[in-house]
């Protein structure tokens, strides 16, 4: 375990995965938590905004911008998944190959 | 002790004033009329628990090893994860709690679901593939991975057992109020049920009877909460505006219940609020050990991925259940009467209808809505699921609380490390039918107590003290066990005497005319006093052991990005 461990950390693969992974890992979280901040600062500063109606109906703003943020979150976790189980698990799997 | 209890109950009326806590907890407030029995709800109810009871029957003869009760082997998909986290998360809290909200305040609803709903993102970005990699039956096991197993797990134990605990008595409570409207079952009796079936389904089943008692709960809500959604939505034409049309012409508020309200006043509150929200569910000890039932990293991705949809979709539903609340109860019926609202009241404020009228409490609102949409039998399955999910969620926290007891205090701290699989299993068990019998009492005592602030304890105690040891140990190579201990007990204790100094506690529970903290939620400040202790404590630690635990990052940090050396699922 040891050595393999040795291989893993000298295979210039493992420091592309663990850049890139992390990379996009803190990118998605800050979207997400910019989305999420966003979406309280506009609550305790831009109720006027929120509470404006859409067009001539009683539909406020705040209702698709309450919508995109839970909507958003969804998004962000697929986009994650879809690389990190395809692109980062295969890489992953040529280091643990490599590394045998 | 006496005095405070009473105390608690003297003011358990003020409860009504505080929106946050109150959404947090499952609970019908204050005293509740027992209603007649209901029997459609009954026998529902009935096929429930003998359906769960097979499950728990079949899983108790796959459950061997210590693998299988604690992780059900390692063998549950993606996708069944992701319904089961889902099912952990869709509590009779929020689903109860939010379509109240929506229905006496309309927008402010959102603003709790969206708050629930971002730390899920959040957890999969940073925590759930390095928390599968590194861990194996508790989150106790990450946190102390690299560190002296003696005091960083009696701290996680401490931490878990302290949320497993508040949460507990928040649903059993809110259990026995709610079975006692819905069924017309005694308080005691519908306590004394939540807590056997309980037991009998985590001390013979273990993880995988509770997994799956958890994602048939989960389905049942999710299709009940669907076609709740769309009867309303059918009403108006699919068309959300002709029911927010309708709704703000029917609502006293009017216009305002399209807009931010009094909920969130000021930006420290708002940050304070969500940052509790959002590292709470990541500090959850039930819902981390779901991460190590799944076969690898892959599969642990994939379950947070279904489940943020699940609940996603599930808050727009209770939102637009809660708009359907404020069309069907607050307009009169073919005879001009209002089935659903206090007549007393009603006839009290001259026939005008308002939401606090409602009989049983605001939380009632989605299931009167059932009652509307589908009838008796309808309203029947509705009271069903919302017994259901009580019991699959206490199951899920049982378990975690007995794992805490035999994985990390026994196993590791008393027996170190020696305790064989059979010894470990055991004191699990016992200690599961310890909780079980502990929170029927907790139960009953609580009765007529105000209780929605536990649950608000048990988010703020996860966010201040699981969480940032969690996060720091896998993502800071510095850090040491003086560090996470440090650290580590100051949230835990800031957090607990900042919402006793602060308004929820020392005003509203306690009746003292000023609170003396500011916050209603702590937060903000003890989420962040963890983390300065944490990194203040380990880089002024130059101690050997220290070193030592510095140097063994790099193990750790290979194995929790590659898997290298981590739990596989188990043979059969």
């Amino acid at each position: 375990m040891k050595e393999n461990a040795q291989r893993i950390l000298a295979n210039p693969k493992f420091q592309e995965l663990v850049q890139k992974r992390s990379a996009f890992a803190w990118t998605l979280s800050v979207a997400m938590l910019v989305i999420y901040f966003g979406f309280i600062l506009l609550v305790a500063f831009g109720k006027g905004f929120l509470g404006t109606p859409i067009g001539s109906g009683v539909t406020t703003w705040g209702i698709p911008v309450g919508l995109f943020t839970i909507i958003s979150a969804f998004i962000l976790t697929g986009i994650y998944v879809r690389r990190a189980n395809g692109e980062f698990d295969e890489l992953n799997r040529q280091i643990m190959e490599e590394a045998k | 002790m006496r005095s405070l209890i009473n105390r608690v109950g003297a003011v358990a009326a003020a409860a009504g004033a505080l929106i946050p806590a109150s959404v947090y907890a499952a609970a019908v407030e204050g005293q509740v009329q027992k209603q007649s029995t209901n029997y459609e709800a009954i026998v529902m109810f009935l096929i429930f628990v003998v359906l769960t009871l097979g499950i728990t029957f079949w899983a108790a003869r796959r459950t061997k090893s210590a693998k299988d009760f604690y992780a059900a082997g390692g063998g549950i998909t993606g996708f069944q994860n992701g319904l089961a986290i889902a099912g952990d998360y869709m509590s009779a809290a929020s689903f109860l709690g939010i379509a109240g909200l929506v229905y006496t305040s309309g927008f402010d609803g959102l603003i709790f679901s969206v708050g629930w709903l971002v730390g899920w993102p959040i957890i999969l970005f940073l925590v759930a593939e390095r928390l599968r990699n590194l861990g194996k039956y508790t989150f106790a096991d990450v946190a102390s991975y690299r560190f002296q197993q003696t005091p960083i797990r009696t701290l996680a134990a401490c931490g878990s057992l302290a949320t497993v605990t508040f949460y507990l008595i928040a649903q059993m409570v809110g259990a026995g109020k709610l079975i006692q409207l819905l069924f017309g079952l005694d308080y005691v009796v519908a306590v004394v049920i939540v807590g056997v079936l309980m037991i009998a389904y985590v001390t013979f089943g273990g993880m995988l009877a509770t997994t799956w008692v958890q994602i048939i709960k989960a389905v049942l809500l999710l299709s009940g909460a669907s076609f709740m959604a769309f009867a309303v939505l059918y009403k108006f034409g699919f068309s959300p505006e002709a029911l927010f049309a309708r709704a703000t012409e029917l609502h006293p508020k009017k216009l305002e219940i399209m807009a931010p309200g009094a909920l969130i006043t000021d930006p420290i509150s708002a940050i304070s609020l969500g940052m509790a929200l959002m590292f709470g569910t990541a500090g959850l000890p039930h819902i981390l050990m779901r991460f190590f039932t799944v076969s690898d990293a892959k599969e642990a991705r994939k379950s947070v991925f279904y489940a943020t949809g699940f609940i996603g979709y599930f808050y727009i539903l209770t939102f637009i259940i809660g708009f359907g609340a404020i069309v069907l109860i607050l307009a009169p019926d073919a005879n001009g009467a209002y089935p659903f609202l206090d007549a007393a009241k009603l006839a009290a404020a001259g026939g005008k209808a308002a939401p606090g009228m409602i009989i049983g409490g605001t939380n009632m609102a989605a299931i009167h809505t059932a009652n509307a949409v589908g009838g008796n039998l309808f309203y029947g399955f509705i009271s069903a699921v919302a017994f259901a999910t009580i019991l699959a969620v206490v199951a899920g926290l049982t378990l975690a609380g007995a794992s805490a007891v035999s994985h990390d205090l026994y196993a590791s701290v008393i027996a170190k490390g020696r305790a064989s699989e059979h010894d470990e299993i055991r004191v699990s068990k016992i200690t599961t039918v310890i909780i079980g019998i502990v929170s029927i009492f907790l139960g009953i005592a609580f009765e007529n107590q105000n209780v929605a602030f536990m649950v608000g304890l048990a988010f703020v105690i996860a966010a201040s003290a699981n969480f940032p040891i969690l996060l720091m140990s896998m993502f800071w190579g510095k850090m040491t066990t003086r560090g996470a201990l440090l650290g580590g007990w100051l949230g835990l204790l800031s957090s607990v005497t900042m919402l006793v100094l602060g308004p929820t506690v020392w005003k509203d529970v306690l009746g003292n005319p000023a609170p003396i903290f500011p916050y209603a939620n702590p937060g903000l400040f003890s989420i962040t006093l963890s983390f300065i202790g944490i990194w203040f404590f380990s880089i002024t630690d130059n101690s050997q052991t220290a070193q030592d635990e510095r140097k063994a990052y790099e193990a750790q940090y290979i194995r929790s990005q590659t898997g290298l050396g981590a739990e596989g699922a188990s043979a059969h």
